[in-house]
């Protein structure tokens, strides 16, 4: 069985990801690491998006509350666990990662459940305003709710913990956050392969025939949404432990328009298409941010050429035209 | 004569000290360059760049970033600048909500920041440190000045500020110094552009004051606002609104207001004409608030480099702890909590030919620290 | 509280509303006609306020700069849909997003280069300073008056235009069958061009006239754009009188709830928390009523024809 240069690059992608920050790290420039550390959780979160967006076609512009609510999670538990002062109903704190993820995820999901059920009784680009509507109330009420920190934010004092590694390290951080992304690229491609995958995928193309052989498009659009959300809820509360902060402008809609951005930059309904525009995307970033001033502006002629002269995004470039879509 | 005889002596000294201990010194300078709060960044920028240049001292390299006024983006700057430029000093971040992201962090790495604009509390009070030195003032302490100066002429005072930390951190001090009665107490949204809504309840709460703090746009819009609505209740505020970067905004409807500030323009005294004419000249420009702290800031950094190297953490710290500088603020010198200890006046705008600007009419604090200086245990 | 207040109070409600109109009207026939999401629109808004900004400076006169507003925004509007967006009418929602947020990034920092970091003056004209009696609420500044009496203008003009005009017919026919008044011969990349530059300049009026309420700055479309949004999608996408009434709507709830939410927390909590909690839930509540009506009517109240 011959591999598809797709197949090549995505692995290539991935083994790229993985040496690069090994190599920094063993010639002492842990910054490299950091930068390569936000690469994977952009990229995981944008991996959590595609699941809705390129697999749903549901082009959610909400999605940083997701994020945000994960990042919130991590920083509500670590800052009980750190004043050792009980949350509500007397729940503890924690500073347990794993413990911290599970919670972030579900709390991601349960958000994402009523919010879901309500915007996808919407399509187009009443769907896209009503997402971005949920994400607005989120952010405003983030921003001006007192406890945690309001519009200045929350710190986390030291870095949570995992059983048996030094997450204080940036290596060892970076090596379980990309763990964490290949799981999700994973998941998605389970997914996409899976019966739900299919019967998403036809929601999507053709959602008269889904029903005519009666399923309804609304379920598996429900369920795609939150799986997707919970994803995204898992990457907010490694972001906010890379930061060791969290804030209302992870809520922002800057940061949906941001998440979208990631993914067609990379290439739409792509497996790897997420990791390659978070890559692209944190490079132009640091790069441009160190050139000039200015580096919106620039930032934004690309993106502007990558919609209008590379469809597939980079991986289309790279790769050619996807299999379906 | 005899004083330029004697400076150039302290020149030649300073010169031959820096000789002795040449060695390169990297600040970082995160600040907000691009986007609708960039005209601060651009102040602090080019007030610290100007008074290095001025200083004389070519061991001095900088780097500057832009934060875009987002907090995660300047966390990746701070790693970037400890970790790959591994800068001995850091400054220059204009927001509160962006020194919360960055000075914890960065302080606890070993690496030391100098504030030149926001005072969150916490960084005053428990979350202090040996490696935090604030150049500008504690937050709450413009707001406390306006009120204690509310107390001569004002009995019911109509208090409003936007609804964030800062906001409350506003209106608590001016509470904390404020005797009189207040009218009403309103928390605004962050980012507000139009208050009419406000407005018509300041006219309808029969107060004989406001009182507002709304940095940036916000403040503008208010005040253009405010102007037209046929109240005429005077107007006191922080001098954040009345800065040199916002007046020509705002425009004559500015006019007469009190405001505070720990600096004006006219202040009387040596090192801050010097100031005024040396930005003036290189930027054609009045400089702010904003650039008179960063300049500040510049010139505590050089005085403390003229004393020790900036690789003995300790020798370092102490040297910028004596705040051994000649500060455009006149007197200068840090609390227990490394926050300043200065005069607070109040200001009011005025037009001198048709360049609105500010002129000091009163003081409302001499020597003045802050309410949290107590609960940092350094 | 007296009945004036409330009333007061209602009358800036109907005034951000109508100002709100005048952002969403644009978005919503752009939309109607080219089924384009412009994020840019903000932008228009700003350059609107720029151009008005730096020509009474200029010349000492708003009315230049007001003309100047116009003529720069569907100058800038036209440009765009010409190089830009015209590329986009065949895509996808997302391609349109993704293209015009990158056109906020070009020109929200392309303004700053032109016209620098720091914000410009920009004032109300001399003929209409000031406040003006009104029965029943006393003083009132006649500038926002003048806002409303604009607003219901323009409401009108368009109104007029696409019942009765040769274009406005256009329009219609372009809203309901894009490939059929192909096939009459209509010129249509003319008529998007037409329009896109109508709905920027419409966008750049309501930015000259706000500026001189409000800080003429880098950035200052992005609050207005968003609430455009929920006001088209509370009207219904692509129709002009959902605009006008959604615009109204969401300018009279947010206004009103700024104002009463506090007073009523206040009943049960003291005054820095029922401010501020107040505060928090006002900031919210046009998002919730956005969230309310498309639960029950997904098209929005005046849903155009699908």
């Amino acid at each position: 069985m011959s591999m598809s240069r797709e197949t090549c690059i995505n692995i290539l992608l991935a083994l790229l990801l993985l040496a690069v920050p090994v190599a920094a790290a063993e010639l002492g420039e842990p910054f490299y690491v950091t930068l390569a550390t936000r690469v994977a959780i952009l990229a995981l979160a944008a991996v959590g998006l595609n699941i809705a967006l390129g697999l749903g076609g549901l082009v959610s512009f909400g999605h940083a509350a997701f994020f945000g609510i994960g990042g919130y999670v991590a920083g509500i538990l670590a800052s009980h666990a750190f004043e050792m002062s009980p949350l509500v109903f007397g729940i503890e704190g924690t500073t347990s990662m794993p413990v911290i993820w599970l919670t972030a995820i579900m709390i991601a999901g349960l958000v994402a459940l009523p919010i879901g059920a309500i915007s996808l009784r919407t399509t187009g680009v009443y769907f896209i305003m009503i997402t971005l509507a949920f994400a607005q109330m989120i952010y405003y009420f983030a921003e001006s709710w007192p406890t945690y920190g309001g519009a200045d934010g929350l710190s986390i004092i030291m870095r949570n913990q995992f059983p048996g590694v030094n997450t204080a390290r940036p290596l060892p951080y970076f090596l379980i956050c990309y763990c964490l992304l290949i799981a999700g690229l994973g998941l998605y491609w389970l997914l996409q392969g899976s019966r739900f995958g299919l019967a998403l995928q036809t929601a999507r193309q053709n959602a008269i025939r889904l029903s005519s052989v009666g399923i309804a498009p609304f379920g598996i659009r429900l369920t795609a949404f939150v799986i997707s959300a919970m994803v995204v809820g898992l990457a907010g509360a490694l972001f906010a432990d890379l930061n060791k902060f969290v804030s209302p402008s992870m809520l922002s809609w800057h940061m949906s328009g941001e998440l979208i951005v990631l993914i067609i930059l990379g290439g739409k309904g792509r497996l790897f298409g997420p990791v390659a525009g978070a890559a692209v995307y944190v490079l132009f970033e640091f790069a441009l941010g160190g050139l000039t001033e200015r580096w919106q502006f620039f930032l934004g002629l690309v993106l502007l050429g990558v919609v209008l002269f590379a469809r597939g995004g980079l991986l289309g470039l790279l790769a050619g035209k996807a299999r379906h879509d | 004569m005899k004083k330029i005889l004697a400076s150039s002596i302290f020149g030649l000294s300073m010169a031959l000290s820096s000789v002795v201990m040449a060695e390169p010194v990297k600040i970082g300078v995160i600040t907000t360059l691009s986007g609708g709060g960039a005209g601060l960044g651009v102040d602090v920028r080019d007030a610290f760049v100007l008074a290095v240049k001025q200083s004389g001292n070519e061991d001095i390299e900088l780097v500057i970033e832009d934060d875009a006024q987002k907090p995660e983006l300047a966390v990746q700057l701070a790693e970037k600048m400890i970790q790959s430029d591994k800068v001995d000093l850091m400054t220059g971040i204009i927001w509160s909500n962006l020194a919360m992201a960055v000075v914890p962090s960065a302080v606890a790495q070993e690496v030391i920041y100098l504030s030149p604009n926001a005072g969150p509390s916490q960084l005053a009070g428990d979350k202090c440190s040996p490696n935090y030195f604030n150049v500008a003032y504690q937050n709450d302490n413009f707001h406390e000045a306006m009120g204690e100066y509310a107390n001569q002429d004002y009995k019911k005072t109509f208090i409003l500020a936007p609804n964030y930390p800062a906001g409350k951190d506003s209106l608590t001090g001016f509470k904390r110094y404020y005797k009189g009665e207040l009218a009403g107490e309103l928390y605004t949204q962050v980012g507000q552009t139009d208050y009419a809504a406000e407005i018509a309840q300041i006219r309808d709460s029969g107060a004989d004051s406001v009182f507002f703090f709304l940095p940036g746009g916000m403040g503008i819009s208010f005040m253009k606002q405010y102007a037209q609505s046929g109240v005429n209740i005077p107007v006191l505020g922080p001098g954040f609104s009345f800065s040199q970067d916002v007046l020509p905004a705002v425009g004559d409807a500015a006019l007469g207001v009190k405001n505070s500030s720990s600096w004006s323009k006219d202040l009387d005294n040596e090192a801050n004409k010097k100031f005024v004419e040396a930005f003036q000249a290189e930027y054609n420009r009045l400089p702010s608030l904003y650039a008179a702290q960063s300049w500040d800031t510049a010139n505590l950094i050089v005085s403390a480099l003229s004393k020790a190297s900036v690789k003995d953490k300790d020798a370092f710290r102490e040297a910028l702890k004596a705040a051994d500088f000649a500060s455009v603020r006149g007197s200068f010198k840090f609390n227990n909590n490394n926050h300043p200890i200065q005069d607070i006046y109040v200001r009011e705008v005025v037009k001198e030919g048709d360049v609105l600007t500010n002129k000091i009419i009163a003081t409302a604090f001499e020597q003045h620290g802050d309410a949290y200086a107590s609960e940092c245990k350094m | 509280m007296s009945i004036a207040l409330l009333i007061e109070q209602l009358l800036n409600g109907l005034q951000l509303g109508v100002m709100l109109f005048l952002m969403a009207a644009g978005l919503t026939l752009i939309f109607g006609v080219m089924g384009l999401i412009n994020l840019a629109h903000g932008s228009l808004f700003m350059i609107g306020a720029f151009a008005c900004a730096a020509v009474a400076a200029a010349t000492g006169s708003f009315w230049l700069g007001l003309a100047a507003s116009l003529v720069a925004a569907a100058a800038a509007g036209a440009l765009i849909e010409v190089v830009i967006v015209r590329r986009l009418y065949a895509r996808d929602h997302l391609d349109q997003v993704l293209a015009t947020f990158a056109l906020i990034l070009i020109l929200s920092e392309g303004t700053r280069w032109l016209f620098g970091s720091f914000p410009l003056y920009l004032d109300i004209p001399s003929l209409l300073q000031g406040a003006v009696p009104l029965p029943g609420v006393g003083q009132y500044q006649l500038y926002r008056l003048v806002i409303i009496a604009v607003g219901m203008i323009v409401a009108a003009g368009l109104y007029l235009l696409i019942a009765r005009t040769r274009l406005g017919m256009r329009i219609r026919a372009g809203e309901s069958d894009r490939e059929m008044i192909a096939a009459l011969g209509v010129d249509i990349s003319t008529l998007y061009t037409v329009v896109f530059a109508l709905g920027a300049a419409l966008a750049g009026l309501a930015g000259a006239l706000v500026g001189a309420l409000q800080s003429v700055q880098v950035g200052m479309g992005e609050p207005v754009l968003i609430l455009a949004f929920v006001v088209i999608v509370i009207g219904g996408i692509g129709s002009i009188k959902g605009a006008l009434f959604g615009a109204i709507l969401v300018g009279i709830v947010d206004t009103m709830g700024r104002f009463l939410l506090p007073k009523l927390l206040a009943l049960v909590l003291p005054a820095t928390q029922s401010g501020a909690i107040g505060g928090a839930i006002a900031s919210m509540l046009i998002y919730i009523l956005m969230a309310l009506i498309l639960a029950f009517r997904p098209r929005g109240l005046f849903a155009a024809q699908a």
